[in-house]
Parts: structure tokens; sequence; C-alpha cells
């Protein structure tokens, strides 16, 4: 249980089509994740499936049965908002028990099924107190409590980790991951963080405008990115693009090539350049080189004692450069 | 205000605000305490000197002064209860997008800025008139006999005048507070299984709670006093005399001041007693 199937579903805000008719299958038990840059439909498109926003043209169906107009309460999914959502006057406790509530559930169920809930998160200790008076990461668990109780045939999830500071958020990307595991159910994460995107998913859905860009595992989109607009979100730091000659040699319009596939050298190598910034992590080192091609930005493992102005030559590695024609279209 | 120097020239910058303040307070506070010790007819010998508590208990056992408590509370019950429960409905209204929304929100406020005494005598002439007015007319239309309303009705038709003036009070404080909720709290209920009464009673309601405290206790501060649209209306008539109209006809129809006095004092005490228990709501409610 937990499959989702989108057949030309459109959405329409008055005359701004918001998204064109899009096709996707998300299968039982997969962890999808929808990304895109801002404003491109991935929180529309979600609360299309949870039944938040009507549809405008279409078909959705849940689990091979048609979902289009049934209202959000009876398609089984559970949703975590991005502020959490949590009702402020009630205890942990309430706010957790609130669906099982709704749904007249027997008293001792519910308390059985909010302490364990409340086990698995970790959220033992603050069940008598209010979201007020809790931190960000727990308030989100008290959010994902409150989704887990109702043992739904899917969770969406709408950029639930954009409140939480970095550590915090790496954190509960492993928590996560972690219910994914161990709940085995059908999971929708929105984000336009494309690290949580690679970490996260079983299947990426690349979004621009409405419109689904590529749909694939993180490594093949990756590694195989249809277009430039895919080949430039995925990875970070992102893909280096090179279009004129350079490129004309290898019969395309533009060259994509990544940082970490591009090798330094103090002393010889296909493209001269200056060393502008260089961003020294410790394990890595991010030189912004300006060339005859433009600024190429590439990734050293470890510490190579480069500083602006040196001078350096790059080399990219062949092997994993990407062409693109002069549609922005993945050559082969 | 750190230095000795600007904390007392902040105190004489402030002096005449304070003085004024108090000697506003004081000065009627303690004249009506003094005469409220007195028998002080105006017109029949003035000042006849102290009596001690005699006008405080000729004042409680007065036959008028218990109905007078009684539709003094029921007024200001009345009143909350209409424009409580309306606000809500009107707010919630009001706050759905639709056609003209601004000019219906400057409609339902406008009653607040007709004054007391208009809007009563506009109730009492222009609706309630059992001859000519709009509802006596009404009745005719279906066959039946008009109502006299201030007389056969007259705490109905009190209270309901009245919570027509106070009526956009309520609705746009509650307005504002039902515009502060987060959609995304109502769609998270919506999605946990509650309908559309269980999102509202779970949900809007205690968000609305602080709100509503704050409108009863400003409502019920003001409708203590009441006091324009019973003189123009049934002039303290058909049982719908308060305790401040109560006194006002000892004052100025009796001519007894001392009695009047006492009578004030008593208000005083009923005043402050409905605000501390008001304040102690309010206090939990807003520390929440
Ligand atoms: N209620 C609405 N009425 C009109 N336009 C809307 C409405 N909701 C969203 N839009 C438009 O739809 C587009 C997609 O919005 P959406 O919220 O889905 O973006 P998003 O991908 O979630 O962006 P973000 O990453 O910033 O959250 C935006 O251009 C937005 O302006
Ligand atoms: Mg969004």
């Amino acid at each position: 249980m937990g499959q989702i199937e989108l057949k030309g579903v459109t959405k329409r805000f008055g005359e701004v089509e918001v998204i064109p008719p899009l096709d996707l299958k998300i299968d039982e038990g997969e962890f999808v994740v929808f990304v895109g840059p801002s404003g491109c439909g991935k929180s529309t498109l979600l609360r299309l499936i949870a039944g938040l926003e009507d549809v405008s043209g279409g078909v959705i169906e849940i689990d091979g049965t048609e979902a289009t107009t049934l209202p959000p309460a009876k398609r089984r999914l559970a949703m975590v908002f991005q502020s959490y959502a949590l009702y402020p006057h009630m205890s942990v406790k309430k706010n957790i028990a609130f669906p099982l509530k709704m749904a007249k559930t027997d008293p001792k169920v519910i308390e059985e099924k909010v302490a364990n809930a409340a086990s698995i998160l970790n959220l033992t200790d603050y069940l008598d107190r209010r979201p007020g008076q809790l931190s960000g990461g727990q308030r989100q668990r008290v959010a994902i409590g409150r989704a887990i109780v109702r043992e739904p045939a899917a969770f969406l999830f709408d950029e639930p980790l954009s409140n939480l500071d970095a550590a915090l958020r790496v954190n509960m990307r492993l928590e996560i991951s972690e219910l994914h595991q161990s709940l085995g159910t059908t999971m929708i994460y929105v984000t336009h963080d494309q690290v949580e995107a690679m970490t996260m998913a079983d299947k990426i859905v690349v979004l621009q405008a409405g419109r689904i860009e590529q749909v694939g595992s993180p490594l093949e989109l990756y590694r195989a990115p249809r277009n430039r607009f895919v080949a430039g979100f995925i990875g970070s730091p992102k893909m280096n693009f090179v279009e004129g000659e350079e490129a004309a040699k290898h019969n395309a319009h533009a060259i994509g090539i990544r940082p970490e596939h591009i090798e330094v050298s103090t002393t010889e190598g296909l493209w001269q350049g200056k060393v502008g910034v260089a961003e020294h992590l410790g394990s890595d080192t991010f030189l912004h080189v300006t060339t005859a091609h433009g600024v190429i930005n590439v990734r050293v493992g470890g510490e190579m004692g480069l500083r602006h102005g040196d001078t350096v030559w790059l080399t990219p590695d062949a092997s994993q450069m990407h062409r693109f024609d002069a549609k922005g279209l993945a050559l082969a | 205000m750190a230095t000795q120097q600007s904390r007392s020239a902040a105190r004489l910058m402030m002096a005449p605000a304070v003085i004024l303040l108090l000697g506003w307070m004081l000065v009627p506070l303690i004249m009506t305490l003094y005469f409220s010790f007195k028998k002080y007819l105006p017109l029949r010998g003035g000042d006849l000197g102290w009596v001690g508590f005699d006008n405080y208990v000729s004042f409680v056992t007065s036959s008028s002064f218990w109905p007078s408590i009684q539709t003094t509370l029921i007024i200001v019950g009345g009143v909350l209860v209409i424009t409580l429960v309306l606000g809500v409905l009107l707010a919630i209204l009001l706050d759905q997008p639709m056609w003209g929304q601004g000019i219906v929100r400057i409609l339902v406020i406008a009653p607040f800025f007709v004054m007391p005494t208009v809007s009563a005598l506009v109730w009492k002439n222009m609706f309630m008139d059992p001859i000519n007015g709009i509802l006596a007319h009404l009745w005719r239309f279906f066959g039946a006999q008009p109502v006299e309303w201030l007389s056969q009705a007259s705490m109905p038709s009190l209270i309901i005048i009245i919570s027509w003036q106070w009526l956009p009070f309520a609705t746009l404080i509650l307005l504002t507070a039902i515009q502060s909720l987060d959609s995304e709290q109502l769609e998270a209920a919506e999605m946990d299984g509650a309908p559309v009464l269980k999102r509202f009673w779970f949900i809007t309601l205690p968000h609305l709670s602080r709100a509503i405290t704050i409108v009863i206790l400003i409502q019920t501060i003001f409708l203590l006093g009441i006091f324009a649209e019973i003189f123009v209306t049934t002039g303290g008539a058909f049982g719908t005399r308060t305790l401040s109209y109560l006194i006002f006809q000892r004052v100025l129809e009796s001519q007894n001041i001392g009695l009047g006095s006492a009578g004030g004092v008593y208000a005083i005490i009923l005043a402050n007693i409905v605000a501390i228990f008001l304040m102690r709501i309010v206090g939990k409610n807003l520390d929440a």
C-alpha cells in the first residue's frame, strides 16, 4: 500500500498554469524527493497529492483507486509541514493523539500508539509540554509523530528541515532516513536542497517551472543528467559549463565538467588559469580558477597550498565529460 | 534615566500630568464619598448635615436595588453572549475571500461610529416603533399584531440595541485574531481527519480564546455603566433600570445627592469586583 500515480495532472491559479500536464508514478515503499528551484511548484504538487488543492485537470490514483476528488482526510496520507503546524494550545501528547482522536480510536489504543511513537522519536520526556516549550528539532519530531500514529499509506514532507540549523538538519536527515528504513512506508519529500535530495532519495524528481526535467536515482542523475538544468542542479559544487571552441572540439554546443573531475597541476595541463578565491575546508579545497573559458570551479582533495593569484593548469577528465546541444539537451 | 539629575528632571516633567490625573480621579471620588455620608437635598433644604451610613442602608434596602443589579447583569451577560457568538461567526465570514470584502468590512464596523444616543433613537423610532417602525410593518405584512417592543419586550429590545452597537467591536478584534491563525494548522487538522466543525472547535476557537477574553473584559467595563440607550428608549421603565440608571434617578429625579452618592460607591465596588474577577481570568489567558 502506498502507490501513487499522477496522470496528466494540471494546476492553474487563475490564468497562470503553475503545473502543466504531468505524469508521475511513485512505487510502494519508495523515498521520492521533489527537488527544484524556489517557485517551481514543488509544494503545489505535494498539496495536490495531499488533496489540499484541487487539480485543474488530470487524475490522481492512490493504490490503484481514483482519489482525484477525495477529501484530504480520506486519502490516508500524512503531511509534515515546513512550519510544523503543531497545535499550540495542546500538549505534545494531545498533538500526537489528535488524528487518532478524530478517528474515534479507543483511548487505550491511543495511549499505546502515542507512547510507541514517542519512544521511536525520543519524545517520551516531553509529552506534557506545549509546542512553544520545545526546540525546533523537537517540534519537527512531534510533527513526524503526529504523522506516524496514523499509519498512513504515504508520508508527505514539505521542506521539513529548512527551519533547522545545519548540524540539526544533518541529524534529522538521518533520522528520517532511518524512519523510512524501519517503517518501509512510501515517502514524498520536497526540498530545494540538492544535498538532501542526493542523500535521502531512492528516486529524485527534478522540477523546473512545474515540468519534470528528469526522474531517476541520485546516481543516475549525477552520472547521466538529461539536460543542462539537471546537470547544473545536481551535484555540489555546481558543474562547470564551457561553450565555444572548446565545446566544438567535442562536437557539442556546450560541455559540462564537474569540479571533482578536473585535475589541477602547477606545471602543466590543458587550460591555464589564475586562482581567484580558494575555499579551504580541510578535507577539500574549492578553487575558483579564472581561465580563458570563464571561471571554472575545481575541487581538490585535501590541502594543495594554492592561494590567490597562483597560476595553475586544469585538465578535465574526458571520460567524465557531459556534452550538450544548443537546446541544452544531453548528447549521448 | 541613569543619573540623579535626569531622574529629577523626569519627575518634574511628569508632575503636571500626574497631578492632573490624580485630581481628575480623586476629586470626584472624594466628593462622592463626602456626599454619601450627608443628607443633601438641593431643592428641599440643601445640606442637612452628617447622617453616617444611613444613605448606604437605605440605598440597599430600597425595593429597586436588587432588581437593578439583576437588570445590569442580565444586560451585560446578554450583550456579551450575543456579541461574542455573532462576532465569531461574522469574523469567520469576513475572513473568507469574497467579492467586495473591503466595503463589507467597513459596513460591519459602521455601527460603532454611531453615537449611542443616536443609534438608540434610530432603533426606537425607525425599527421598534409599534406604529411606524419597520418591524411593525413586517409583523403586519405577515398578518400579526405588531409587538410593542420597548414596553412588552423591553429587556430583549434593549439587549438587541446595545448588541448592535458593540458587535462591530467584537467582530473587529476577533477578525484580527482569526487572520493571525496559521492556515497550515487548519490544513494539518484537515489532513488529520477533522471535519469543519471539529476544526473550528479544536483549532480556531482555542486560537481565539485570548481575543475573546479581551472582548469580555473591555465590553464588561463599558456595559456596566450603560446609560444613554436606556435614557432615550425606556427611561428606566418596564424593568430596565440598571444600577447606573438608578443612581441617576436618585440624584436627578429625587434630588437626593447623598443617596445617589452612596449608590455610586456601590457601583464602584461592583465594578471592582468584576474587574478583579476578570483580570484573574485574562491574566491567566494572557500568560499562556
Ligand atoms: N494560491 C496561489 N495562487 C496563485 N499562485 C500561486 C498560489 N500558490 C502558489 N502559487 C504560484 O505557484 C508557483 C509554485 O509555487 P510553490 O509554492 O509550489 O513553489 P515551491 O516550488 O514550493 O517553492 P519554494 O521552494 O519556494 O517553497 C509559484 O510561482 C507561486 O507564485
Ligand atoms: Mg514550497
